[in-house]
């Protein structure tokens, strides 16, 4: 059952996930919410080793979810589940030489869609920053306010966005520092 | 039609596109020009002109641009199952890595390293999201039109939890109604840098 229920769910990000491998994010974040299988936390922790690993985020990313769902054929349907709406479309489009996306009814709804995925994304992000860089629990604990705030982490996010807008190196470079200074300064 | 040649092309086809798949770091785009290099340069099996065609078709219909590119040069060479043995190659390698990833990880993620390695690589994660927000936005906004409809996706899985597949859905309608409402516009504003580059 819970094969089936991960398949759905995947073959769900495959076809909707529209504008590269972060674009799966929401959607897992509703996988976390919805059946509980990997926590918010642990999702994080996927994207950063997606990230610093090869092959396709999105891959990467399914691979993960679905082993620490249900292990080795988790991770297998997850990729499957994935991948068939890509590959049927694609094939599709292939076959039948279909200049689809030339076509202006299609162009129309991506110019809806592109800035809705863009939103998406930023959503994403902001749900992340939740669990990194503000401790709300704390808060909730102690009630004070300095306690919202992690100090340490906001400061290490801001520099790693001043350094990967002035530097356009790969993510992995980056990372890599966050986690040399994640050992230094042990939180 | 399986004769010795076409299993020693699909062999080729399937160790090209697993070559992709382990040394591309960072997904989709930065796979681009290594497929150009090896699929058009190397094994000349797409010509140069049809594969800027694949890439845009990649990176308009849904799912993982590589994956994407992977079937419809697949295809192109061998049919529906050179696009299944592409495809194969190129997601192998993140199977294989992250699979052995996943199962050393789940031994060692309460070690006190591995936990100080995280905490700070988490809010550098954000920082990573947030730019990559704001690429595609930049890529895709063209219009006032499309600033409301980012800040309304925010708004809405923000605050109302709204499922990412209604935002899509909604996103591609707008377009629609807009484009129904004012197609002389519409047809304008797509025509002059309305695509994604």
């Amino acid at each position: 059952m819970i094969y089936m229920l991960l398949f759905l769910e995947f073959f769900k990000t495959g076809l909707f996930a529209v504008g590269g491998g972060l674009a799966t994010l929401p959607f897992l974040q509703n996988i976390s919410d919805k059946y509980g299988w990997f926590t918010s936390q642990e999702l994080i922790d996927m994207i950063a080793i997606s990230e610093s690993t090869p092959g396709p985020i999105g891959i990467n990313m399914a691979t993960y979810v679905g082993y620490k769902t249900a292990y080795l054929p988790g991770a297998v349907i997850a990729i499957l589940g994935l991948v068939t709406p890509s590959v049927i479309i694609i094939v599709l489009i292939a076959h039948y030489y279909m200049k689809f996306n030339e076509h202006p009814m299609v162009q129309a709804g991506f110019y809806g869609l592109r800035p809705a995925v863009a939103g998406l994304i930023g959503a994403a992000g902001f749900e992340v920053a939740k669990l990194s860089l503000f401790n709300t629990n704390k808060y909730l604990l102690t009630q004070k306010f300095a306690d919202i705030v992690n100090i340490k982490s906001l400061l290490l996010f801001a520099v790693i966005v001043f350094l990967l807008n002035k530097y356009k190196k790969h993510p992995i470079y980056f990372l890599l520092g966050a986690a040399v200074i994640g050992i230094i300064f042990k939180y | 039609m399986k004769s010795k040649s076409q299993l020693k092309l699909l062999l080729e086809i399937f160790t090209v596109f697993f070559k992709i798949g382990s040394f591309t770091f960072g997904g989709g785009f930065a796979m681009i020009p290594l497929i150009e290099k090896e699929v058009v340069e190397n094994k000349k099996w797409v010509a140069e002109e049809e594969v800027v065609d694949v890439f845009a078709v990649a990176q308009s219909m849904p799912g993982a641009i590589a994956i994407n590119s992977a079937t419809f040069i697949g295809y192109k060479i061998s049919g529906k199952i050179g696009a299944i043995i592409a495809t194969t190659g190129v997601v192998l390698p993140s199977f294989l890595i992250i699979t052995l990833i996943a199962i050393f990880f789940s031994r060692f993620q309460d070690a006190v390293v591995v936990k100080s390695v995280f905490s700070g690589i988490r809010p550098a994660i954000v920082g990573l999201i947030s730019t990559a927000a704001i690429k595609v936005a930049k890529a895709s906004i063209v219009d006032k039109t499309g600033i409301m409809l980012a800040i309304l996706s925010i708004v809405l899985v923000v605050i109302l939890d709204i499922q990412a597949v209604f935002i899509i859905l909604g996103g591609a309608a707008v377009g629609l109604t807009v484009y129904c409402l004012f197609p002389e516009k519409t047809a304008k504003i797509l025509s002059n840098g309305g695509k994604k580059d």
